[in-house]
């Protein structure tokens, strides 16, 4: 025991006197948060726009001046000339141009009826599509509101927006970044400390000495666990007392469930190890087999339903898919453990997969 | 200049000789090209819809035909009870439970105003924002054909038609794909340049071959050149090579010119590897260096309006994107490919780009020293 | 050996923070003078040559080297100088003619003087066979004669070795020692550091450090007589032990 203590110190002090490494192993989760949840939306607004007014009549007036205050749309250019239209679009200036024709007014009296068209950039197609929405919504509304005279009927909609009530979109992101630290921070590192030892070849003179082979496996693991626990505390405070994201549910549930996810990081970490003596390789497998995935299939980014089947069959293999599911549930939701039991039985099975898996590999290795 | 082709010689005889990078180089575009498209949909389809109708009436039967109907809506469940269909949203089975009151009808019809109640699911914001209000338009519609029925042929709307023609411009199959392929494209370049060029000049750092370089009477700027180069022409490769892959995977052709795309990439993979030389001077093992460009890359993606759009962002962030490299390249990439932007439309990003460049690289020409 | 003087260091100091790593050593170098400086580790030989070599600045005291001044001249310095660590001197990924035409192209040599020196150097070295083959594959020794013979390539007026000929087995140690009493004798100055004291007695002159100052400089049968040793090494002894910079 004592002896396992002495690697435990040891591999701290690599940790720890690596400053720089641990400065942006703790510094991530922090940028991640601030940045996902203050900078990045989903939520349309100051959409900059252009409108061509060529009626320039009492309705149009209004019905510009109701769009133009509206928080989703920055009315930046008013357009003249049909070419000027072109130019707008062409020079990335604006998303959306309304246009009005010149007669609207007096179409709208005479014959009931005219027509604004709305013309939109469809590079992005989802703020096309809404942009378009909030736009028609406006126009309909102005229409309403300038009609409420006779008995028109009317059906209401009163809309309840649950568990994230201000469609900020960091409720999604905040699981989603604490799954990704994780992966970086254990299976990462210690997949790239253990090699670093091998090709440094000062694991072999480790292996030479008394100490049980795994026992030094386990010994360079545990900064990186002590590590990522602070991390997770770090971004769960961050997550309640900066994003104001409060944690719904039972928060012993929550930590258990996050450091079960960084046994299953650390061992897919050990597991990377023993698949290769080069620290490059190791690198690239971290990347490509680790990270990517998490952040493109576990479905924190991107909805995993709107994927092919292909790549949803896949994101079953990702185990940051499986953390996300709970997390979510959990901490966003506040659902209780009846609810995820099934996906952290899966997560449970994958973690000791992993490490038998590595255990078996290293035990032939080093034979 | 003999020196710098002796110098550039050794260079791609040893990047070449590196099996890490070649497959990289290879299967990274490849990887990213073929997954990220396919994942990064943020097209929002199948919103699940379980209803709870507490009316049963004509008219209550009629709303929840008439969302079924649309295929944007997929009907999960019909319930009698709210706390049943809320399970359901809990387990994300639904998206959206939409809740008819008793009474809807006789509402309607008595006083001419009734009420439905929704309740989304917004963990997912995007989802819920378009989601909803996609319902909220049906409702609407169904409202308007409500009034139409009721109303008499004269007099009622009169001046009330204004209809709303929706046109898109430059992407009207509405694909996602073919939004997000440019930007995966400028991310692809921006990891080539940044990253590999800062691992190289650190593992020569570590091995300690910057030592014997050093010593001998290479230039500085000779060294730089060195190795800016032959990762400049790499990531002109990548691109073609992601282009290519686009073509033939996604039928994405860019509206405008290749040449345009060309003059714009190559200052901007100026400034990337200017950016890997300043995380090289910073990084002392390639453990550092991976970790360092890792990090800085990971931000100015995240800022560079590649997922999610700048105008949305608060105004301090919006002013970090205007340093940010990234930003610039996807602009371009996106107007040129879908809008077929000219050089002239985008002079604004060249001069700023070359002027990030020409900083960059110059502090990290003036702050190499060979004598420490 | 004539007594032309090539290098020429005077108070040269290096200081990192409150730490002086070398005091103000002062010595000469004769042209074609094979010069040893030895010193335990820590003692700052390492420090001190890489400030002869352009590597690191002094932090003060001057230096000529090959007629050029250290603090003005380091690049013309360069042009003049050859270098070989034990850590590293060639490229592990490149073959040996990559190497030699890399070196050979760095230093200014052209393409048929390049293509000349390559065949002589694989004749001499009995490589031949070897030419195409990557440098890592080679046994070390191999790997540090043709690193010698490179940094011997654009003959240079002085060459510094830095411990060339750690972990390499005694023959091809002495067959190394050849190859370096013929580059003095071509009027290549040698200045080598070496921790193997048998070496030292190959050298023409010896200086011992401790501690960041010169404590001894003279010929190995001078010192010899001066500190009543049968050996180098136990001058050498003599002097480390007075040492308070231990390496431990």
């Amino acid at each position: 025991m004592k002896q396992f203590l002495f690697f435990v110190q040891k591999e701290f002090y690599h940790v720890w006197r690596d400053k720089r490494t641990m400065f942006i192993l703790f510094g991530m989760p922090v940028v991640q948060i601030l940045i996902f949840g203050f900078a990045l939306t989903n939520e349309v607004k100051n959409a900059r726009i252009a409108v061509w007014d060529q009626a320039n009549d009492k309705i149009s007036r209004g019905i510009i001046d109701q769009i133009g205050g509206s928080r989703y749309f920055n009315i930046g250019m008013n357009l003249n000339r049909e070419d000027e239209l072109e130019q707008a679009f062409q020079s990335g200036k604006v998303k959306m141009a309304i246009v009005f024709p010149s007669d609207f007014e007096s179409a709208l009296i005479h014959n009931n009826q005219a027509t604004i068209q709305l013309i939109a950039d469809a590079t992005d197609p989802n703020v096309a599509t809404t942009l378009a929405n909030y736009a028609t919504a406006i126009i309909m509304d102005y229409q309403t509101s300038r009609g409420r005279i006779q008995q028109i009927p009317a059906i209401k909609t009163e809309v309840r927006m649950l568990y994230n009530p201000q469609l900020k979109g960091s409720y999604s992101f905040v699981p989603g970044v604490m799954a990704l630290v994780l992966m970086l921070v254990c299976a990462m590192m210690t997949s790239i400390s253990i090699v670093r030892e091998k090709e440094m070849g000062t694991m072999e003179v480790i292996l030479v000495s008394p100490i049980v082979p795994i026992r030094v496996v386990i010994a360079k693991m545990v900064p990186y666990f002590l590590l990522s626990a602070i991390n997770i505390c770090s971004i769960l405070l961050m997550s309640v007392f900066v994003l104001d994201v409060p944690i719904q549910g039972n928060l012993l549930l929550v930590v258990s469930e996050c450091l079960l996810f960084t046994i299953t990081a650390l061992a897919f970490g050990l597991l990377i190890s023993s698949l290769t003596n080069s620290q490059q390789v190791a690198m690239l497998i971290s990347l490509m087999g680790l990270f990517l995935p998490t952040m493109l299939l576990s479905g924190f980014m991107f909805p995993v339903e709107n994927m092919p089947v292909p790549l949803q069959v896949i994101s079953n293999v990702v185990p940051a898919k499986w953390f996300y599911i709970i997390s979510r549930s959990v901490m966003i939701k506040g659902l209780s453990f009846d609810y995820v039991w099934k996906e952290t039985l899966i997560l449970a099975g994958m973690t000791l997969f992993f490490m038998l898996l590595s255990v078996k590999k290293f035990k032939t290795r080093l034979e | 200049m003999r020196a710098l082709r002796i110098l550039l010689e050794k260079e791609f005889r040893q990047i070449f000789r590196n099996p890490a990078i070649l497959r990289l180089m290879f299967m990274v575009p490849t990887v990213q090209l073929l997954i990220l498209p396919h994942a990064a949909d943020f097209e929002v389809k199948n919103v699940n819809v379980c209803v709870v109708d507490f009316d049963h009436s004509p008219y209550s039967q009629r709303l929840v035909a008439k969302i079924t109907s649309t295929d944007y809506f997929q009907l999960v469940a019909f319930t009698d009870s709210y706390d049943k269909a809320l399970r359901y949203l809990a387990k994300d089975q639904a998206d959206v439970v939409l809740q008819i009151p008793e009474g809807f009808e006789r509402s309607l019809v008595k006083e001419d105003e009734t009420k439905v109640f929704m309740a989304v699911n917004a963990v997912n914001g995007v989802k819920a924002g378009l989601g909803g209000a996609y319902l909220q338009g049906v409702v609407a519609d169904f409202n308007r054909e409500v009034r139409v029925e009721w109303s008499q042929p004269q007099g009622m709307n009169a001046q009330h038609a204004i209809g709303v023609e929706a046109i898109n411009w430059y992407n009207p199959l509405m694909n996602y794909k073919t939004f997000m392929v440019p930007g995966i494209l400028v991310i692809l370049v921006t990891m080539v340049g940044g990253f590999l060029s800062a691992l190289n000049i650190v593992k020569e750092k570590e091995v300690g071959t910057i030592e014997q370089i050093n010593v001998t009477p290479i230039r500085k700027y000779h060294f730089v050149l060195g190795k800016l180069i032959p990762f400049w022409i790499l990531g002109l490769i990548i691109l073609t090579i992601g282009f290519t892959i686009a073509w033939v995977v996604y039928g994405i052709v860019p509206v405008g010119s290749f040449l345009t795309i060309y003059v714009f990439a190559a200052a901007y993979l100026l400034v990337v590897l200017g950016l890997g030389l300043g995380v090289s001077t910073l990084a002392n093992t390639q453990q550092q260096a991976m970790l360092i460009s890792f990090f800085i890359m990971m931000i100015f993606i995240l800022l560079g309006g590649l997922f999610t759009s700048i105008d949305s962002m608060p105004f301090w962030a919006q002013v970090v994107t205007w340093f940010n490299p990234v930003t610039y390249f996807i602009e371009v990439m996106r107007m040129v490919v879908l809008k077929g932007s000219t050089l002239a439309d985008i002079k604004g990003q060249i001069v700023t780009v070359l002027l990030m460049a020409v900083v960059l690289n110059g502090f990290a020409v003036l702050n190499y020293r060979k004598r420490s | 050996m004539t007594g032309e003087i090539v290098i020429s260091a005077r108070d040269l100091t290096k200081r990192f923070g409150d730490f002086t790593a070398v005091k103000a050593i002062t010595f000469d170098v004769m042209r074609g003078e094979i010069f040893g400086f030895l010193g335990a580790n820590g003692a700052g030989k390492t420090t001190a040559m890489r400030m002869l070599c352009g590597l690191s600045l002094p932090t003060s005291g001057t230096a000529q080297i090959a007629g050029f001044d250290l603090a003005t001249g380091s690049e013309r310095i360069k042009q003049n100088i050859g270098y070989m660590s034990q850590k590293f001197s060639l490229y592990d990924d490149l073959t040996i003619t990559e190497n030699i035409r890399f070196y050979g192209g760095i230093y200014g040599l052209t393409d048929k003087e390049i293509k000349d020196k390559t065949r002589q150097m694989l004749g001499t070295l009995h490589l031949e066979d070897q030419a195409k083959t990557i440098t890592k594959a080679l046994p070390l020794g191999w790997k540090q004669k043709v690193a010698f013979s490179v940094a011997m390539l654009h003959q240079p007026r002085i060459v510094f070795l830095d411990e060339p000929t750690g972990g390499v087995d005694p023959v091809t140690r002495r067959e190394f020692w050849t190859m370096i009493y013929e580059a003095a004798n071509s009027g290549t100055t040698v200045f080598v550091t070496t921790h193997y004291m048998d070496e030292a007695e190959y050298c023409d002159r010896v200086s011992i450090m401790v501690d960041g100052s010169i404590e001894a400089l003279d010929t190995p049968l001078k010192l010899k007589e001066q500190f009543e040793s049968s050996s180098m090494e136990n001058v050498f002894i003599q002097l480390a032990r007075k040492a308070t910079r231990s390496n431990a």
